[in-house]
């Protein structure tokens, strides 16, 4: 428990050793009778980027929370500065050890400002004048990191956009009060970035590991893995599975340690071609003035692209409220990304958030049959693996990427032939995902619509046809044949350039 | 640039203009139909019920913070009035011990709430009962006698601005360094934004809930007592619709039930609201008996007007 150790080990720093800095011995944590982590022993090593792969529940985040000190484990210790804790420490002790956790379910307060929410994290920051001190440290960090992020230290955090929020985040975490930043954990920090302000990032952790920051990086993307990080874990079913290099690796060969190698992945299908005429094409005025046109052919995949934040959400809440005004014959659903502000009932189980949609279909009969929503729930949950809970559980006690698993089950299970989606992948597994493209061309081939805003650039194969947004307007409508990374980033781009 | 700049002006508007437009609401009309309440006694006759409604409502705040709710308030101003007008007269160390007592209570019962995630509704509820039961037991018929000490207090006269002025911009601006400015103040609102965050980063959630519970506690306190000071005698019954007086003062001041968004200075500008517009019906001359359905209505106006606003800044 002697801090005052940790700056005597570390100033003699032998160059050609790398030096360890924290080391998990036999760590276990039980959720009732589910063990979420068995017997985890790893060592990070000072100055390098660890990247942690695996399928949703694999334990990733539990393994975090335990390293950042929010949860207790209930057998093993951690081991720093040649102190030992049995059973993790606490999150003050993690604090002065120099340990900080970007979590992925956000942990700002949205009533306090960005200076206030420094606050809650570094108590230290109290005598008079703690504002000014605050302000100006997290600034100058997102400066650091987000150049160009245009935020102030006087914002209310909840005024500010999921993106902004999460840039505040990553931010908080790396910033330094007083004790030497030492440990960064980033649970999925680019899930809600866009590709431009991910580069940012990854960017900026590089550059911080250079300068002795150990960083760990939980994602779902395997590209980000691979440019950033020095050696990839990977995690499955609460327990290391392996440990790679990440030089000369590439994506299959992460896929498979993490047990979820599809064979031949899925190939994007040509459609609605045979389509004709204007009663099979939906098409929406929208936007500022309704100068804006969306048109979507009846059976196809249409996909919103450009930097997070350009006005899409707007775009597919104002399309939801269209299609429900016209009383039109379509029915839709909206699968929504921010699943905790607009996603799931965090006070009803898995069963119930999944079911609630489907009551409202057309024709559905007054009084709600019990059984025939079970069997529905056991189809779906089967269909695209939610693990990790029982259906009368707290939707809570899923994984991130398990609940959006349910969303996705929620809409797809329902009548709707129009379906939007505002960036639905957040989080979800890599093995998941590729099921969950191989389901909506499916869908799409029996004639149901989707509308789809991502964030993820690859995705956009799967759109038959993609509008690119630049605030708040489309620049720039490709086609599949068009629809290039060269091309989406010129056309996310263009006001700027021009 | 610029567009930014007036974006934050206007968002920081939106928020704290309506308390203030209300009062202005009530204020405007009351001195066109009535000058003389301009005057300097004018104001101490309409300000003076203001401070311990401005009380009650700081301490419904505390606990809004929390994101609870406290329906106790009301019976809880008249026991302490009770107790000042009986034992504080009769034996003060007992008297003061009793009131400590209650503020100790208080904030046990936020502890109480938060460890066993008992919904505040019913626990206030049911302790609404409790401290009107003490109340009956201490003084079964209105009566008593406030100490002179806060007779003399209540009755001070300031020169040229009007005391309960004075009281309640003091109460206002010690509230709003505390709560809004101040380190701690930020700690006890993190806790009603994001509990599970502020769980995570270490800081314990049942301290806090119960520091605002106390703080609400004292507050009501000095509510009892102020209020004791200028009626000169008790009731057990004497504040029981400072319970709602004291909700609606928190949300028309631009508090929200939910998210710890609240705030001191608004909080005491929707108390004097209210206050006022209860005596501007009178002034109209309305019948007794339809001016509490008007009083109704008149809150149900400006608090529709704050979901207009609301509305619109979502949209935006």
């Amino acid at each position: 428990m002697n801090h005052s150790e940790s700056t005597v080990l570390g100033a003699p720093c032998d160059e050609a050793l790398p030096e360890r800095l924290l080391s998990v011995r036999g760590v276990d944590v039980k959720f009732g009778n589910v063990c979420a982590l068995q017997g985890v022993a790893f060592d990070f090593v000072k100055g390098e980027c660890v990247a942690i792969a695996g399928h949703n529940g694999a334990g990733k985040s539990t393994l975090m929370s335990v390293l950042a000190g929010a949860r207790r484990a209930n057998a093993g210790s951690v081991q720093i500065d040649g102190a030992s804790f049995e059973c993790g420490f606490d999150a003050n002790q993690a604090r002065t050890l120099g340990i900080r956790c970007v979590f992925q379910e956000l942990s700002l307060c949205p009533n306090l400002t960005i200076e206030e929410n420094m606050r809650v994290v570094h108590p230290q920051l109290k005598h008079f004048g703690w504002r000014k001190r605050a302000g100006a440290i997290i600034e100058a960090q997102l400066d650091a990191i987000f150049p160009g992020h245009g935020l102030r230290g006087t914002d209310v955090v909840g005024d500010l956009s999921l993106t902004q929020q999460q840039m505040v985040e990553i931010a908080r975490g790396f910033a330094r009060v007083d004790t030497p930043v030492r440990l960064v954990i980033l649970d999925e920090p680019t899930s809600s970035l866009d590709k431009y302000t991910s580069e940012q990032l990854l960017a900026y952790i590089r550059q911080s590991a250079s300068d002795g920051v150990t960083c760990i990086l939980i994602t779902h993307m395997l590209e980000e893995m691979l440019h950033s990080a020095d050696r990839i874990m990977v995690m499955r079913d609460g327990k290391v599975v392996s440990t790679l290099a990440a030089a000369n690796l590439d994506k299959e060969q992460i896929i498979r340690a993490m047990g979820q190698f599809v064979e031949g992945g899925v190939t994007p299908v040509q459609r609605g071609a045979e389509t004709n005429g204007a009663a099979a094409t939906l098409r929406w005025k929208v936007g500022p003035g309704k100068r804006t046109s969306i048109d979507a052919v009846r059976g196809t995949i249409v996909g919103f692209a450009g930097l997070a934040g350009q006005g899409q959400t707007a775009l597919l809440h104002e399309i939801y409220a269209e299609v429900r005004k016209r009383r039109s014959q379509q029915a839709v659903a909206f699968v929504a990304g921010d699943r905790r502000a607009d996603g799931v009932f965090i006070d009803w189980t898995i069963a119930q958030n999944f079911d609630i949609r489907r009551l409202y279909n057309r024709g559905s009969p007054t009084w709600i049959d019990g059984g025939a929503l079970r069997g529905l729930f056991d189809t779906w949950a089967r269909k695209i693996n939610i693990r990790g809970a029982a259906p009368t559980e707290n939707i809570l006690s899923l994984s991130g990427g398990n609940q959006q698993k349910v969303l996705f089950a929620r809409a797809l299970a329902s009548d709707a032939d129009l379906v939007l989606m505002d960036d639905p992948m957040r989080g979800v597994d890599i093995g998941t995902k590729l099921e969950i493209y191989a389901l909506l061309q499916a869908e799409a081939a029996k004639g149901r619509t989707f509308i789809w805003y991502t964030t993820e650039n690859d995705e956009f194969a799967y759109c038959d046809r993609t509008y690119v947004f630049r605030a708040g307007k489309v620049t720039r409508v490709l086609d599949r044949s068009e629809c290039t990374e060269e091309a989406l980033l010129a056309a996310s781009f263009e006001e700027l350039t021009s | 640039m610029i567009q930014a700049v007036m974006l934050r002006a206007r968002r920081l508007d939106l928020r704290s203009v309506l308390p203030v437009a209300s009062l202005f609401a009530v204020l405007v009309p009351m001195v066109a139909v009535q000058p003389n309440t301009f005057s300097y006694f004018g104001a101490v006759m309409l300000l003076n019920l203001g401070v311990p409604i401005v009380f009650a409502t700081l301490a419904q705040l505390a606990v809004i913070t929390a994101n609870e709710l406290d329906l106790s308030i009301g019976s809880f101003v008249s026991l302490v009035a009770c107790i000042g007008a009986t034992l504080l007269v009769r034996s003060p160390w007992l008297g003061w011990a009793a009131l400590a007592g209650c503020v100790v209570l208080y904030a046990l019962v936020g502890a109480l709430i938060e460890y066993r995630r008992i919904s505040s509704v019913v626990v206030t509820l049911g302790l609404s009962f409790v401290w009107n039961g003490l109340a009956v037991l201490l003084l079964p018929s209105p009566g008593g006698t406030s100490p002179g000490w806060l007779s003399t207090l209540m009755g001070f006269q300031s020169p040229i601005i009007p005391a309960p002025l004075l009281w309640t911009a003091a109460i206002g601006i010690g509230g709003h360094f505390l709560l809004m400015r101040s380190s701690v103040g930020v700690g006890l609102r993190g806790v009603g934004g994001n509990p599970g965050a502020m769980r995570r980063f270490g800081w314990s959630v049942i301290r806090s809930k119960a520091v605002l519970f106390g703080c609400a506690g004292l507050l009501g306190v000095c509510s009892g007592l102020t209020l004791l000071g200028l009626a000169t005698s008790a009731d057990a019954n004497i504040a029981l619709r400072y319970t709602l007086l004291s909700v609606a003062g928190v949300i028309l001041g631009g508090g929200e039930f939910v998210g710890g968004r609240v705030s001191a200075l608004g909080a005491v500008l929707g108390a004097i609201t209210l206050t006022l517009a209860s005596s501007f019906l009178s002034f109209l001359q309305i019948a007794p008996e339809w001016q509490i359905g008007l009083q109704g209505m008149i809150l149900i106006a400006v608090l529709s007007l704050r979901l207009v606003f609301r509305g619109k800044g979502a949209r935006r």
